[in-house]
This record gives structure tokens, C-alpha cells and sequence, in this order.
């Protein structure tokens, strides 16, 4: 018998008797202010929100805000002027190791703990949300939802390779409990909310 | 034959710098009260708690559908899958995936189940060198120590220890113990190994049998940033990850952090689905008594765990004893009711190690009966014949003495005459119940005979 069927066989023997699954669509009832209830959440994990009209806000902000020559790189068509553009998943993810700055779009942010929620096809290479030393996030007001069950009501039987939820910078307080942003992955984390 | 290590020895060890044990359990606490802040947030907490319960009460009572299920899904996605019935078979897995690509290096993020499996030792032994990624677990892995805690691996540590560890290994400068410059250094070096390494092992917090995916938490990064730049990402999983649906993951994603830390949610949630192209990604779903323990009624429960530590932080013993003192990957409360299903006997002293108050339960987002199952241990353990000799002799005179009126009225009387003729009798070393204690003053008479003397 191999390990596969030894196992399967011992945990048919040893499993109860079959309780039923629960309902959880009867968590689908916020009513919270979301933009406003989002803002405060990603703030108080570190995040910064900008509040945005359209792309060109967005590279004023840049402009105005990252001044020294660094690497920025996008997935976002309407800002290939003020960045390098990758628009397919060709590029080999080590070349990403010297990223200062991406900006990227997300397809859903969540009020109650400040996520963003990003598939593979948003982010082209898989690595860069993770490796750049900033991350910028662009995400439309209407697409904010109060809560993970609303998220995942949204993105219901979505396809993808691999897709996640970031919430605010990286972090770890694991010295002594003292929180540091900037662990392994972005140093600090921006979302532009756009108002259309 | 009984184990030289125990519970209590161990935390007497610890017990030892009194100062540290303060700082311990004030450290531990604040983290439980920032638990309580995010939970109370939450109107519908209980009613998420008991979802999950349910869920996970489902997910018990049809694991072998469940496994089957996420196979499958997981295949067709590409994934390569592999079993293990215990932890040997696990660690071989794991080795051979490696050889077979001839890496020799290796970057971990964190999985409580490889510590189980004792992995690093193993693959160490086989010429694969092992850098732990998540900050807590590098400092426990330069220290040569456990982690003592699932969530906060080296929760036990001084800045200043950290420093001088960093001194030694990474070459800070001697006497520097600023988190922030100890973080950077380690970001610095961790790095360098995270594009270098051609193979990366995770856990895994979730793996949805509807989808064949599976969800990685972290908040440092360390397990994208491994698994992303590596050519083989090797993910290991103990049964009773499984969930059923895409959408329960909003009620454990609620649950997790907020029990956790009171964060609404970890930095990441990763959903790894299909290999990147041209890159293999391997799980290994690993039994080592798992379904032992589901065949235990009263104990199956414990198998709902998302290894979140709440029940370790509320902890009066944990907090105060540390997670070394259980001497078990897996350490405080629940760590207590999952050890002796994989060695009754070494592991007997740990569900002793309780002052069943009930606060793991109260705090377990997934409704375990954490304290019951203390105290059903602990009569599988004097059943079983696990106790030592003296708590097995002195449960015996104790047995005799309370089913015999005369012989409890006796011994009443002498335990008063001795306390207050010569406490010494009792109060001395041979008496553990007396380390840290202070002698009540014994009562002139018992009730007895104070109703004897009044009921006229």
C-alpha cells in the first residue's frame, strides 16, 4: 500500500460522521462607509492613500515625490511615459532586484483591513510587488468592498496563477515586538484612489 | 520509563531571571490585548467563530473526500504531489525533490510542520545547507534554538541577545540592538540569499480542495520572495489544512491575524494556484498522526487549528514558563493537547501543564475545547500509566484518604497539627507544591468539628 492510500484509508476509518458545511453567504450584510473606512485601516498598518482624480494626478505626485533618479517600473499602459512598461509576463524576475519604485493597478481593495487584492495578470512577473523597495497601488473608488467576504464574493470562480492580498508594507516586530516597515518585501506601500 | 525533561523542570530553568519572566508575560499579554482591541472591532465575531468551527467540524467529517478533491484540482493545475505518512517520509521527499535537481542550498520560509519534522536537521545531515527567511526563525536558527512560539519564534529573546547574535554571524558592530538597523541588516542578507537560492519551502495556511490553490500568509514577504525566484518551490502541509471553498477563506482570513497579533489581516495572503512557466511547484500533504488524533473523539478538535498563538499569549503558565519549557515544536496550550497524540509518554507532563482556566478556549477563533481536552489528557495519561511514580503514589493516598471517612478526618487533623506544629515537614524542597508559594494558615478545626460543636 502506498503512503497516499494509507493515509486516505486511515482517515476514512477514523472520520466522524459527516456534519454539514455551513452557509456563508449570510456574512454578505456590512453597511459601513468603505472609502472612508479603507483610508483608516491602510494607515493605521503603515499604508498611505492619495486620493486622485485621474493618471495625470498620479505622475504629478510622482514627479513631486520621488525626485532622485531611481528605477520605476509599471503595469499600468497610461504611465509608460514616467516609467519602464512591462507589458507581459517575459521578464525574468531577478532583473527586478534593483526596483525602487512599481506601480501597479488592483482589481479590488477591502475597507475593514486595508488589502488590495492583485492576480497575476495585473502584475505581470509574480516577484515584483514583492522585490520593488516601493510599492504604488492603483485602485478605483467603486471597487472598494466593506469586507473579505465581499472580496471574495467578487472574485467568485476568477481564474488565475497565482494572486494576492497586500496590506500596507512589509513588516515584522519580531525583535522585541518593535514594529519595522521595510522587512523583506516593499518598504512602504501607496494607494492612489481614483475617484472615477 | 519517564522523560528527564519535563515541564516543569524546564520552566524552573526559565523561572530562574525573574525580571525576563515579568517582561515575558507583559510582552505576551499586550499582544493578547491587541487581540482584544481587533476582535472587538468586529460585531459579528462570535458568529465568525462559530462559521468557522462548523467549517472546520466539516472539513473533519469528510477529510478524505476533501484530500482527494484538492489532489486533484492541484494536478490538473500543474502542481506535483506527494504524500507522507510520517515525518521521515517527509523530510525524504523533500531531499529527493532537491537531489534530483542538484540544489544544495535552500531557502525556508515559515512551516511549524518541518520544525515537527525536525527538517533543517536532517537535510543539514545530507549536505543541504538551510536559511530560515522570517526574521524570528533566522535568529532562532542562528541561536541553535527552537522557536518558542508558532507566531513570534523567538518571543523570548533580548534585543541585546539578537545583537550579539547578529555580531557574531552577520558582523553588525558589538552592542548594537536597535531593532530597526537589525531588521535592515537582515533584509540586507536575506536578500542576497533570496536570489540566490533555486529552491524554496513554505507551509501553507489554507489549501482549498474546490480550487486545488493555496494560500500563504506572511507579513515580512520572506515566503513570495523565496518562492517566486526559485526554480522549485516545495510547499509542506499537514492534512488538516484542507478547506472547502474559494469564499471560506474570508471567514479565516478575518480570523487569523486578528487572533493573532490584532491585525486586521497579514501584510500578505498569498494564493499560489499553477508553477510559474518553466518552474515546479511540489506539495507534500503529510499525515505523522494526524489521522490518529482524528479517530480520537475527544481529541480530533485540536486537528481545527490555524496556528494562530492566541491560546499561548492568554496563557498564565505559558506566558510565564516560555515555549522552550514544553519541549515540543509545538508549544503552549494546544501544543499541549497535540504532543502526546505523537508520543503519549514523552510528552505526558504537558497537559499537566495548565491551570485549566479556560482562557485558550475562550480566545480559540476556531472553538476548540482546548482546556477540556487538558483534562481528558490527563486522565488518558494516569490511565495509561505516563505519571511519575510520586504523582502516581500520592494520587493513590489520595484516592484511599477521600474514600474513607475516618482515614480523611485523621488526616485532616494531622495536616492542620503539622502545619502549624512543624510546616517545615511540608514546606521544604521535597514538596514541589510549595516552590513559589506561601504557607496558608491553617484553620483551628475543621468544619466537622465546628458543626459538631455548634448544631446543638
Amino acid at each position: 500500500m502506498t503512503s497516499r492510500e494509507k493515509i486516505l484509508s486511515a482517515i476514512k476509518t477514523n472520520q466522524p460522521d459527516l456534519a454539514t458545511l455551513p452557509d456563508v453567504d449570510f456574512l454578505l450584510q456590512e453597511d459601513v462607509d468603505i472609502p472612508e473606512k479603507f483610508i483608516a485601516s491602510l494607515t493605521a498598518i503603515g499604508g498611505q492613500v492619495v486620493m486622485v482624480k485621474n493618471h495625470s494626478a498620479i505622475k504629478a505626485f510622482i514627479a513631486e515625490n520621488f525626485i532622485h533618479p531611481s528605477r520605476k517600473i509599471t503595469t499600468v499602459s497610461e504611465l509608460e511615459d514616467i516609467a519602464e512598461y512591462i507589458e507581459d509576463n517575459s521578464t525574468v524576475p531577478h532583473s527586478l532586484e534593483n526596483v525602487d519604485y512599481a506601480i501597479i493597478e488592483a482589481d479590488l481593495a477591502i475597507a475593514e483591513n486595508g488589502a488590495i487584492w492583485v492576480t497575476e495578470d495585473k502584475i505581470r512577473t509574480r516577484v515584483l510587488p514583492f522585490i520593488t523597495q516601493h510599492l504604488a497601488v492603483i485602485v478605483k473608488k467603486k471597487d472598494v468592498v466593506p469586507t473579505m467576504h465581499y472580496a471574495y464574493n467578487k472574485i467568485a470562480a476568477n481564474d488565475y496563477g497565482f494572486a494576492t492580498f497586500i496590506a500596507g508594507p512589509s513588516k515584522t516586530a519580531d525583535i522585541e515586538q518593535s514594529l519595522v516597515l521595510g522587512a523583506h518585501g516593499s518598504r512602504s506601500m501607496t494607494v492612489f484612489l481614483m475617484a472615477q | 520509563m519517564q522523560n528527564t525533561t519535563n515541564h516543569a523542570e524546564l520552566a524552573e530553568v526559565f523561572n530562574n531571571d525573574e525580571a525576563r519572566v515579568d517582561w515575558h508575560d507583559e510582552t505576551l499579554w499586550w499582544i493578547r490585548s491587541k487581540r482584544d482591541v481587533a476582535v472587538n472591532k468586529i460585531s459579528n465575531w462570535e458568529v465568525l467563530r462559530e462559521t468557522a468551527s462548523q467549517i472546520k467540524n466539516n472539513v473533519l467529517s469528510n477529510l478524505n473526500n476533501y484530500l482527494q478533491q484538492f489532489e486533484g484540482n492541484a494536478i490538473a493545475n500543474g502542481i506535483i504531489i506527494h504524500w507522507a505518512a510520517d515525518a521521515k517520509e517527509h523530510n525524504q521527499i523533500v531531499l529527493s525533490i532537491l537531489e534530483k535537481h542538484s540544489i544544495h542550498q535552500m531557502v525556508k520560509s515559515k512551516s511549524m510542520l518541518t520544525e515537527e519534522c525536525h527538517l533543517n536537521d536532517f537535510l543539514e545531515e545530507n549536505g543541504i545547507n538551510v536559511i530560515d527567511s522570517d526574521l524570528g526563525e533566522r535568529i532562532v536558527q542562528l541561536a541553535k534554538e527552537m522557536p518558542s512560539h508558532i507566531v513570534l519564534p523567538c518571543i523570548h529573546k533580548k534585543k541585546e541577545e539578537i545583537g550579539e547574535l547578529f555580531h557574531q554571524h552577520l558582523g553588525t558592530p558589538a552592542g548594537n540592538a536597535d531593532p530597526q538597523f537589525l531588521t535592515e541588516t537582515a533584509r540586507q542578507h536575506l536578500r542576497d540569499t533570496f536570489l540566490t537560492r533555486r529552491a524554496a519551502l513554505t507551509g501553507i495556511n489554507f489549501a482549498i480542495a474546490e480550487t486545488g490553490e493555496f494560500v500563504v500568509c506572511t507579513n515580512e514577504g520572506n515566503a513570495d520572495m523565496g518562492a517566486h525566484l526559485a526554480d522549485v518551490h516545495i510547499a509542506s502541509m499537514g492534512i488538516e489544512k484542507i478547506i472547502p471553498e474559494r469564499k471560506h477563506l474570508g471567514v479565516f482570513l478575518r480570523l487569523l491575524t486578528r487572533s493573532a497579533t490584532g491585525q486586521p489581516i497579514t501584510t500578505y495572503s498569498s494564493h499560489f494556484k499553477r508553477p510559474n512557466k518553466g518552474k515546479e511547484m511540489h506539495i507534500i500533504i503529510v499525515d505523522n498522526g494526524r489521522s490518529i488524533q482524528l479517530g480520537r473523539e475527544d481529541f480530533r478538535n485540536s486537528l481545527k487549528c490555524i496556528r494562530c498563538g492566541a491560546c499561548m499569549n492568554t496563557c498564565p503558565v505559558y506566558r510565564r514558563s516560555g515555549g522552550h519549557s514544553y519541549h515540543n515544536a509545538i508549544s503552549g496550550p494546544i501544543g499541549s493537547i497535540l504532543a502526546p497524540n505523537l508520543d503519549m509518554e514523552k510528552y505526558a507532563d504537558l497537559p499537566f501543564a495548565s491551570t485549566l482556566c479556560g482562557s485558550c478556549t475562550n480566545v480559540c477563533p476556531v472553538k476548540i475545547d482546548i482546556h477540556q481536552q487538558l483534562y481528558k489528557w490527563r486522565q488518558v495519561i494516569v490511565k495509561n500509566g505516563y505519571v511519575p511514580a510520586a504523582k502516581k503514589a500520592s494520587m493513590q493516598i489520595m484516592d484511599w484518604t477521600l474514600s474513607s471517612p475516618t482515614a480523611y478526618h485523621t488526616a485532616g487533623k494531622a495536616g492542620r497539627l503539622v502545619l502549624k506544629y512543624a510546616p517545615f515537614m511540608v514546606n521544604n524542597k521535597l514538596n514541589p507544591w510549595y516552590k513559589h508559594r506561601d504557607m496558608p494558615e491553617p484553620p483551628k478545626e475543621s468544619f466537622g468539628e465546628w458543626y459538631k460543636k455548634n448544631r446543638k
